[in-house]
C-alpha cells in the first residue's frame, strides 16, 4: 500500500516530510502516515529552535558581558558553553509557584500559549533552498498574524497573575503590540508589492536586490516594531524591570519561567529570522543550492548581533514616548514608504508587468535618498524638543598656575 | 467616617478610578529599603506618599554613648557610599568645638580622598541612573571606575568602605608611602572612566527624552524644600559650600561650580557628571600642592574632652550640604549630635515632584535625587 501526497497540498514542498510519507506510507495507512510525517517534521523544528534559543541566551549573555567589561558566563563548559543545560537544571529544580488568588487554569496555560507563536512562525521561514516547513502562499500575512498571538499571552500571564505590577506589565504590552501592529503591517506591505508575493520563499527569490536596499524605511519599521513586539530594549516597557520590576511574568517561577524566557528568546531568533528572508535575501549567496544553510545562519548571527548591541547600549523609553514613536513617527515613514514604492512600481515597470534587477537598482537608490530625507526631517523635529546643549565648562587652570596669580 | 488605621484609610479615599500600587519596600529601583505608596490613574501619578524608616538605627542617639573617636565609625555609615565625607564633617565639628588646626598635610590628603570619594559616589549614581532608565552598560563602567578609587581607598585605609580613617586633628596615620604615585596612575584611568559613562549615557536620545523636563522643580521651591548639592545646583542656584564658605583648604584650588538651567531631572544628572571632572581637577591640583609633614595634631590621639559648648559645621557631600550640630558638656562623649543629611532634606520634595508623574518616571525622580537611606533614616 502506497500513500501519494496531492501535489496541491500545503506540505508538497517540504522534502523530508514527503520522504517519511511515503516511508511511513509504505506500511501504514495513510492518515496515520501524515500524523507521523507531521511529528516528525515537526520534532525537528521545535527542538531546532529550542537549541537555538540556548545558544542565544549563551551568546547574549557572552556578548553583553563583552559589551560591558565583563567576562559573561564562563564557568560551565568550554567558554561557558554549558551554561544553558545548568540554567535549566536550576530553573527545573525551583519550586514551581502559582501564586494565590491566581486564576490557575489561565495562569498555568501562559507559558504554553508564550512558546506557540514563535513555532509557529518558523514553519513558514524557508532557512535554506526549499526547506520551509510549509511554504505558504500567503506567508507575510500568515507571520503577521501568528505572531500577534503573543498578546494573548501576555494580557493573560498579567490578568491571572493577581499583581498589580503584572497588570501594568500587560496593559502596557498590549498598547504597545497594539500600535506597533499598524506600521509593521504597511512596513510589509511595501515588500510584497515590490517582491510581487506573499510567500516567503517568492521574496526570497524576488531580491536581486536585497530589500535591504529597496526598502530600507521598511527594515527599519519592521525592525523597531519587532524589537516593539519582543519587549526588547528600548521597548521594554512590558517587563520595564526598573519600575514594574518583571512586568507580566513577575509571578512565574521555575519551569514556567524558563518557558517564558525560551520563547522570549526564540521570539528573537524567530524575528531576525523573518527580517533575514525579508530584508537580506534569505538563503541567496554564492553557491546557494547548496550552501544556502550557511548564507542563512550567517545572516542570522548579524541581525541577533544587532538585537543584543541595542540591548547593551540603550536605555529604556517611557510608555508614552514609544505610543508617539510608533504613531507620530513610524506610522508616518511607512506610508511615505507605501506611497513612494507603490508610484515607483507604477513608473518602473515594464510592460510585461515585472521589475528588472535594473529597476530594482533604482528603486533602491531613490529609496535610500527618501530615508536618508525622512530621518533627517524626524531627527531635526524630535532633537529640537529635548535637546539644549550647554558649552562645555572650561578646564579649571591647574594649581600651581592659580597659586601663582594669587 | 473617620478611621485611625492607615490601611483602611488608604481603602476609605482612594477614588474609584484610583489603583494603589505599593513600591518597596523590596523593590530593585528604590535605592535601599524605601517605600513608596502610589496612588495611580493609568499610567499617571495622582499621589504619592512615601514610607522611611526601615534603615533606622537611631545613629544621633548611639553618638551620644561614645567617645569623640568612636563616633566616627558612626558616620562611616551614614551615607556609606560617601564615607570619607561623613567623617571628615564630623571631624572638623569637634575639631572647631576644640580649636584645633590641623596639619597641612592631612588637610590635603583630606580633599583628595574627599574629592576621589565624591567621583565615586557619583559614578555609582550614574551607574544607578542608567539602570533606572533601562541602560545596564554604563552602570559596569562606572563601577568599574568605583572600584579602581576603592582600591586605594584600601591601600591607604584598610578598607574599601567605612574606612574609619579620618581622626579629629588629622589623620589616622599617614599616606601609604607611593600614594602620590598610586593617585597620578589612577587619574587617567578614572577620566577615562568618568568620560566613557558620560558619553554612552549623557546626551543619549533616549536618556534625554526620559530625563529632560522631568521631575522639574523651581529653584525658590528647591529653597524652600532645603535642596541642596548637585540638586539646588541643577536649578541654577549657585550655592556649594567649598565656595559659598570655604573650609579645609579649598580655597586653594580653582574648580568650576556647575549649574543646571531648568531643575530637571536631566540637569541634576548633568551637575553631577560635570562635578566629577571638576573633582579630578582638586585632586589634581591637590596632589601637586601636598606638603610633606605630620598628619595629626599633638592633641588628636588623646582622649578628647573638649569645652563645654556647641557647635555647627556645614560640609559639602556628594549629595548636599550635610551639617553636624555637636553639643559638649565637657566629658569625654558627646552631649548631643544632631545630623542634617542632605538626602533627608532633598526626597521631602519626592511628594511634590511625583505629582502627575508617569510610574516610569517614579524611579527617574528617586534616582535623580540620588539618596541614600542610610542617611535619611540614621
Amino acid at each position: 500500500m502506497s500513500c501519494r501526497l496531492a501535489a496541491d497540498n500545503v506540505l508538497y514542498g517540504n522534502p523530508l516530510f514527503r520522504w517519511v510519507y511515503d516511508l511511513a506510507g509504505s506500511a501504514l495507512p495513510c492518515w496515520l502516515a501524515y500524523i507521523i510525517a507531521g511529528l516528525v517534521v515537526m520534532f525537528i523544528v521545535v527542538n531546532g529552535v529550542l537549541a537555538g534559543t540556548a545558544v542565544l541566551t549563551w551568546a547574549e549573555r557572552k556578548l553583553l558581558g563583552r559589551f560591558q567589561n565583563r567576562v559573561g558566563p564562563n564557568r560551565w563548559g568550554p567558554f561557558g558553553l554549558l551554561q544553558p543545560m545548568a540554567d535549566l537544571v536550576k530553573l527545573l529544580t525551583k519550586e514551581n509557584l502559582t501564586p494565590k488568588g491566581a486564576d490557575r487554569l489561565v495562569f498555568n496555560l501562559v507559558p504554553i500559549l508564550m512558546m506557540m507563536p514563535t513555532l509557529l512562525v518558523v514553519a513558514v521561514v524557508p532557512f535554506a533552498m526549499n526547506t520551509a516547513v510549509a511554504d505558504l502562499s500567503i506567508g507575510v500575512l500568515y507571520i503577521l498574524a501568528v505572531s500577534s498571538l503573543t498578546i494573548l499571552a501576555i494580557f493573560m500571564a498579567g490578568w491571572s497573575s493577581n499583581n498589580r505590577f503584572a497588570l501594568f506589565g500587560a496593559a502596557r504590552g498590549v498598547a504597545v503590540l497594539v500600535s506597533y501592529e499598524v506600521p509593521v503591517v504597511l512596513s510589509l506591505l511595501g515588500v510584497v508589492m515590490v517582491a510581487g508575493s506573499m510567500s516567503l520563499s517568492g521574496v526570497v527569490e524576488a531580491q536581486a536586490v536585497p530589500f535591504l536596499l529597496v526598502q530600507p524605511i521598511a527594515l527599519f519599521v519592521f525592525a523597531a516594531g519587532t524589537s516593539a513586539e519582543l519587549n526588547r530594549t528600548p521597548f521594554d516597557v512590558a517587563e520595564g524591570e526598573s519600575e514594574i520590576v518583571a512586568g507580566y511574568h513577575i509571578e512565574y517561577s521555575g519551569i514556567k519561567f524558563a518557558i517564558i524566557q525560551a520563547s522570549e528568546f526564540g521570539g528573537t531568533i524567530t524575528a531576525s529570522a523573518v527580517i533575514v528572508t525579508l530584508f537580506l535575501a534569505g538563503w541567496q549567496g554564492p553557491l546557494a543550492s547548496y550552501l544556502g544553510w550557511l548564507w542563512f545562519l550567517l545572516k542570522l548571527g548579524l541581525v541577533l548581533f544587532l538585537f543584543v548591541w541595542v540591548r547593551a547600549t540603550y536605555p529604556r523609553l517611557r510608555t508614552d514616548q514609544i505610543m508617539a514613536f510608533s504613531w507620530k513617527f513610524l506610522l508616518s515613514i511607512s506610508l511615505i514608504n507605501l506611497l513612494a514604492t507603490s508610484l515607483e512600481i507604477y513608473w518602473l515597470r515594464g510592460a510585461e508587468r515585472a521589475l528588472t534587477t535594473g529597476d530594482l537598482w533604482i528603486m533602491a537608490l531613490m529609496n535610500l535618498a527618501i530615508a536618508a530625507a525622512c530621518l533627517l526631517v524626524a531627527g531635526r523635529l524630535s532633537q529640537a524638543k529635548v535637546r539644549r546643549v550647554r558649552p562645555p565648562l572650561p578646564v579649571a587652570a591647574s594649581g600651581t598656575a592659580a597659586r601663582e596669580a594669587r | 467616617m473617620t478611621m485611625t488605621n492607615v490601611h483602611t484609610n488608604i481603602a476609605a479615599d482612594a477614588h474609584p478610578v484610583e489603583m494603589l500600587l505599593n513600591m518597596g519596600p523590596q523593590h530593585p529601583s528604590t535605592h535601599g529599603v524605601f517605600r513608596l505608596v502610589l496612588w495611580i490613574d493609568g499610567e499617571k501619578i495622582v499621589r504619592a506618599e512615601p514610607h522611611i524608616g526601615y534603615l533606622h538605627r537611631g545613629s544621633e542617639k548611639l553618638c551620644e554613648g561614645e567617645q569623640y573617636h568612636q563616633v566616627i565609625t558612626l558616620f562611616d555609615r551614614l551615607d556609606y557610599v560617601a564615607n570619607f565625607n561623613n567623617e571628615w564633617a564630623y571631624c572638623r565639628a569637634v575639631e572647631k568645638l576644640m580649636g584645633l588646626t590641623v596639619p597641612e598635610r592631612a588637610e590635603y590628603a583630606r580633599v583628595i580622598l574627599g574629592e576621589l570619594n565624591r567621583v565615586a559616589s557619583h559614578l555609582l549614581y550614574v551607574g544607578t541612573m542608567g539602570l533606572d532608565a533601562g541602560a545596564m552598560t554604563p552602570t559596569m563602567f562606572c563601577f568599574r571606575g568605583r572600584e579602581r578609587i576603592q582600591a586605594l581607598f584600601e591601600a591607604v585605609s584598610g578598607a574599601r568602605m567605612m574606612h574609619n580613617y579620618f581622626r579629629i586633628g588629622g589623620l589616622k596615620e599617614d599616606l601609604p608611602e607611593n600614594f602620590v604615585q598610586m593617585v597620578k596612575d589612577l587619574m587617567p584611568l578614572l577620566r577615562q572612566d568618568v568620560e566613557e559613562s558620560d558619553k554612552i549615557l549623557t546626551f543619549n536620545e533616549i536618556f534625554l527624552a526620559r530625563l529632560k523636563d522631568v521631575g522639574a522643580i523651581s529653584p525658590q521651591e528647591a529653597i524652600s524644600y532645603g535642596f541642596t548639592g548637585p540638586c539646588l545646583r541643577g536649578c541654577g542656584v549657585d550655592y556649594d559650600v567649598r565656595k559659598a564658605h570655604p573650609y579645609s583648604v579649598y580655597d586653594r584650588f580653582t574648580f568650576e561650580v556647575p549649574l543646571g538651567l531648568d531643575g530637571d531631572c536631566w540637569d541634576r544628572h548633568w551637575v553631577r557628571v560635570q562635578e566629577m571632572y571638576q573633582s579630578l581637577n582638586i585632586v589634581e591640583q591637590a596632589l601637586q600642592q601636598m606638603p610633606q609633614g605630620p598628619v595629626t595634631s599633638s592633641l588628636g590621639r588623646r582622649l578628647l574632652r573638649p569645652p563645654k559648648g556647641e557647635v555647627y559645621v556645614r560640609g559639602e557631600n556628594p549629595r548636599g550640604e550635610l551639617g553636624v550640630y555637636l553639643i559638649s558638656d565637657g566629658t569625654d562623649k558627646p552631649y548631643r549630635v544632631k545630623v542634617r543629611p542632605p538626602s533627608f532634606c532633598n526626597l521631602s520634595a519626592i511628594q511634590h515632584l511625583l505629582q502627575n508623574a508617569w510610574i516610569a518616571d517614579s524611579v527617574i525622580i528617586l534616582g535623580s535625587l540620588d539618596i541614600v537611606l542610610g542617611e535619611v533614616d540614621r
